[in-house]
């Protein structure tokens, strides 16, 4: 990943402190963060979160009410839309519906007065870059959903700007389409190379298209990480939930020494923690909580395999889905079931509710709450 | 189903009647512009179009057409304008006072057109000014705005307000994105506002009554020939030439909604621009 | 919105002070323009009823009957009311008049003996005419409101075992009520002032108020007196609507407990 190989990439845009509020309504309370040149970027959260409203100020339709974003080393205070280095691709894709696949991605160009063979070349250009060459003289509204995503992006790029901004632009595709949209747009940012920063609610989008990610709940950013820290590392339970399933039980400390921390969790029993595992700036009384993904514990089907530590449990539900299959497990001291996601690889048996199984697990694969 | 059906019969002949009753008086227009007696009455006497041809020869009516035009493009042009301004200020922004100021522009539109008359007559001695064809323009504009706003009104509703965040996010001016994005979408609406302020102005009377000074329009040149009835006939013949002429536009400005309804790929059947 | 329009008046009578009051009392005391005033007030009430009354089943017809040319109804309904409403007036006169349309064609039929006159210069007159020119400002609101109605809870009603008939008065007519208020504040706030009906159809007992606001701007040369009037009828019809639409806001809610 490009980020870890290069942490100190220069800060395309730069939020300080930034909140804004609606009357009564504060829905931004102090964002922090920078965006690196030729990132993918996404701010995830659920709806009402303020995602849309921190895009809109930075592409310049807003103004914060207090603190600073600066794009490219420049203070924004008081720049308009039309003059940022940036472009949006907008939710309903807002494709003039009066011109044509052209005039639509040229629309920006116009301004620029180029000579007429050069501005029908970049306009060619750009229709290509998105797969759509030969449409430009068609008229928009006879595009299908995803055709004028493209065009929506090709307008956008057009313009060749320091940052493009995309708030949910494939909400609107179906689910085949979407997936297809998301690995082309994930190729098209690494080949132009500009940064793009995309507002989304899905958290497996994110996971597969961004560098980093910032999680956002009630207008303020929970975490700001790469998708795999996110995953294996969330910072808080919210977080944890919010990306991917988690199974969370209550866990206390027993003892502590220099090396390692001593836990009791429920159904688990006692599970020792090196102090080096701690995250930064947890102390082990801090510690109220342990969580485990469904992948990380095992059904042990044969009763020839074992695990590092086995508990067991009765099966209370199982989901088949095809690769997958999820159990809800109800382990042996414990009132709710965790869940348990299973690869259906060749002859694994799928266990039926009512039947008893044997769960196996790993210490280290136990995440840390407060 | 026995019943359903009765009713459906019932209703179906209550419409018939109905619309009967609504194009009766209009339907007798034609008829008598070509009859041949002055006297406006049944039995028909027969056939001319010499009623038609006494209007080509009444310089009266020639000058009482010309004012009537200028005053009803004056009127539709300027309430147009203003309306279009109205209705994007209130469809994108929030100011202090919206609804009071808003309420105001409306209120016309729920006033008898008497009280309309007398005020502004009122207010026009007041200020000392002298009645002609612009103060009728001036008193058309303020009953054909309210009709203006909520035409534009509902067709700045249907727009997109990222639409014009786009064009100005790709580097347009203000200025620049209502020239090349705004004003394209909402034309329709612009052009079947002008249609309906224009004629509304051409047929309104009583405020072109109250406050024309000699100039005057169409409306009150046809009731000042009311009282003739030798008259009567040649007005029979005017009225359906301005039938004939208002249908055409109406059937025009429809088709035209219906054309652009479609080219944004909205389902062009729907009532919406009617009503 | 009436205090800036009484303002302007209020502005002309501001200049003869004195007069003010005087006016007003005239206004509201003498039984000529009292007379006048009531009997707009009653034809207005009269037409919009009849108006509203006779719009509602075409409303519904087009709303709930028709189903491929709502617009094209909705055209039809709306032509005749494009062309001139003088001449529409003076239309309706030559239909009813003593040797009109209506009469001589009933008499060429046989069905009277001599010429109806009770039709012509009063105020049966006023009423049929204003019923026709107001008919799609009365018919588009409540279209309208019943278009709006989701068809879905009128097979609910059905589902429940309530009869069309039933059914019609507990679901559709309520939920259309919205668009009958519409319909007669519309209707009856400006047929209060029409000035061309009564004018051309309603002889001297048609005459309303607005025929006399005009003659004292006119021959009378009385204007603050007809500014009174005017002023005065304002605030009734205003008062009037205000009550409609309280009341019937009311007796929504109380029908929807
Ligand atoms: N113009 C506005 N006026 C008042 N409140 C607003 C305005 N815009 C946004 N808000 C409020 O700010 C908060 C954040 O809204 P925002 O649109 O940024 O959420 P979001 O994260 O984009 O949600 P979604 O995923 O639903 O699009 C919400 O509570 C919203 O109601
Ligand atoms: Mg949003």
């Amino acid at each position: 990943m490009r980020d870890t190989e290069n942490p100190q990439a220069r800060t395309i845009i730069a939020l300080n402190a930034v909140t804004k509020s609606f009357g009564a309504v504060q829905a931004l309370k102090g964002i922090t963060a920078n965006i690196r040149e030729g990132e993918f970027f996404s701010l995830l959260g659920p709806s009402g979160c303020g995602k849309t409203t921190l895009l809109r100020m930075i592409a310049g339709f807003d103004e914060p009410t207090t603190g600073t974003i600066a794009i490219d080393g420049k203070p924004m205070a008081g720049i308009a839309a039309n003059h940022r280095p940036t472009n949006m691709v907008f939710q309903s894709y807002a494709i003039f519906p009066h011109l044509s696949v052209a005039d639509n991605v040229g629309y920006g160009l116009k301004k620029r007065r180029l000579p007429k063979a050069e501005y029908r070349r970049e306009v060619e250009q750009a229709l290509e870059m998105v797969d759509l060459g030969g449409y430009g003289p068609r008229a928009a509204h006879t595009l299908s959903g995803g055709q004028r995503q493209r065009v929506a992006l090709a307008r956008a790029l057009i313009m060749k700007p320091k940052v493009v901004l995309l708030d949910e632009p494939l909400s609107a595709l179906d689910k085949k389409l979407r997936d297809q949209m998301q690995l082309e747009l994930r190729q098209l940012q690494r080949s132009v190379g500009i940064t793009f920063i995309l507002v989304t609610h899905d958290q497996e989008e994110a996971l597969i298209m961004s560098d980093r990610i910032a999680v956002m709940f009630d207008g303020q950013i929970e975490q700001l990480a790469t998708p795999e820290d996110l995953y294996r590392r969330p910072v808080n339970q919210r977080v944890a939930s919010f990306i991917g399933v988690m199974n969370f039980l209550g866990a206390q400390v027993s003892g502590s020494d220099e090396n390692q921390v001593s836990l009791d969790v429920q159904a688990l029993g006692r599970i020792d923690i090196p102090r080096a595992g701690l995250p930064e700036g947890m102390k082990p009384e801090d510690i109220h909580r342990v969580g485990v993904r469904p992948e990380m514990m095992t059904i042990l089907i044969d009763s020839a395999t074992t695990a590092e530590r086995i508990i067991e449990g009765e099966v209370v539900e199982t989901s088949y889905y095809g690769d997958m299959t999820y159990y809800a497990v109800r382990l042996i001291g414990l009132e709710e079931p965790v869940t348990i996601s299973m690869r259906n690889t060749a002859g694994r048996a799928v266990l039926r509710p009512g039947e008893i199984a044997r769960v196996g697990f790993a210490t280290d694969s136990i995440i840390l709450f407060r | 189903m026995s019943n359903r059906r009765n009713k459906l019969n019932w209703l179906n002949t209550y419409a018939v009647v109905y619309m009967v009753f609504l194009y009766a008086p209009v339907v007798l227009l034609p008829i008598f512009a070509f009859n041949s007696s002055t006297i406006i009455a049944f039995p028909l006497s027969g056939f001319t179009t010499e009623w038609f041809g006494v209007l080509w020869t009444t310089d009266a009516l020639h000058s009482a057409v010309r004012n009537s035009l200028l005053v009803a493009v004056s009127a539709a042009t300027i309430s147009t304008v203003l309306g279009l301004f109205a209705a994007r200020a209130v469809a994108r922004y929030s100011f202090p006072l919206e609804r009071g100021i808003m309420g105001l522009i409306m209120l016309p539109l729920v006033l008898p057109e008497i009280i309309i008359a007398v005020a502004l007559l009122i207010v026009l001695i007041q200020l000392g000014l002298s009645l002609s064809l612009w103060t009728v323009v001036l008193g058309h504009v303020l009953i054909c705005t309210p009709f203006s706003i909520a035409v534009l009104g509902s067709a700045f509703r249907g727009l997109d307000p990222s639409m014009e965040e786009a064009s100005f996010d790709l580097g347009e001016t203000r200025w620049g994105t209502f020239r090349r994005v705004t004003f394209p979408l909402v034309l329709p609406g612009v052009i079947s506002s002008l249609l309906i302020t224009f004629t509304i102005s051409l047929d309104e009377f009583i405020i072109a009554f109250f406050l024309t000074g000699t100039d005057v329009t169409l409306p009150v040149y046809i009731w000042s020939q009311m009282r003739f009835p030798a008259k009567l006939p040649s007005i029979m013949a005017l009225g359906t030439i301005l039938l004939g002429l208002t249908v055409a536009l109406l059937i025009l400005a429809e088709i035209f909604r219906r054309r652009s309804a479609t080219r944004r790929g909205l389902d062009a059947s729907t009532t919406e621009g009617l009503v | 919105m009436v205090v800036t329009f009484s303002f302007w008046t209020q502005n002309y009578l501001d200049l003869d002070t004195t007069f003010t009051l005087a006016n007003y009392r005239e206004a509201w005391t003498d039984p000529l323009y009292r007379e006048l005033m009531l009997r707009s007030l009653r034809i207005s009430v009269v037409v919009t009823v009849a108006t509203v009354v006779l719009a509602f089943p075409i409303a519904y017809y087009v709303s709930f009957h028709v189903r491929n040319h709502k617009a094209l109804w909705l055209f039809l309904i709306t032509v005749p009311f494009w062309t001139s409403y003088l001449l529409r007036v003076f239309l309706w006169k030559v239909i009813l008049g003593y040797n009109g349309v209506l009469n001589s064609a009933l008499l060429g039929l046989g069905l009277i003996d001599e010429p109806l006159s009770f039709i012509l210069y009063n105020a049966n007159a006023v009423v049929i005419t204003l019923a026709h020119a107001w008919a799609p400002f009365a018919i588009l609101p409540i279209f309208v409101a019943l278009e709006r109605i989701d068809r879905s809870l009128l097979e609910a009603a059905k589902d429940l075992g309530d009869g069309p008939v039933r059914s019609f008065f507990r679901v559709t007519l309520p939920l259309a009520m919205p668009g009958v208020v519409a319909a007669t504040i519309i209707v009856l706030i400006p047929t209060v002032g029409d000035y061309i009906t009564p004018r051309l159809v309603g002889g001297t007992e048609g005459l309303m108020i607005s025929n006399m606001i005009q003659v004292q701007f006119g021959k009378a040369n009385n204007a603050p007196l007809g500014a009174a009037l005017a002023v005065s009828s304002m605030f009734i019809v205003g008062g009037l609507s205000l009550m409609i639409f309280f009341a019937t806001r009311k007796i929504g809610r109380g029908g929807a407990d």
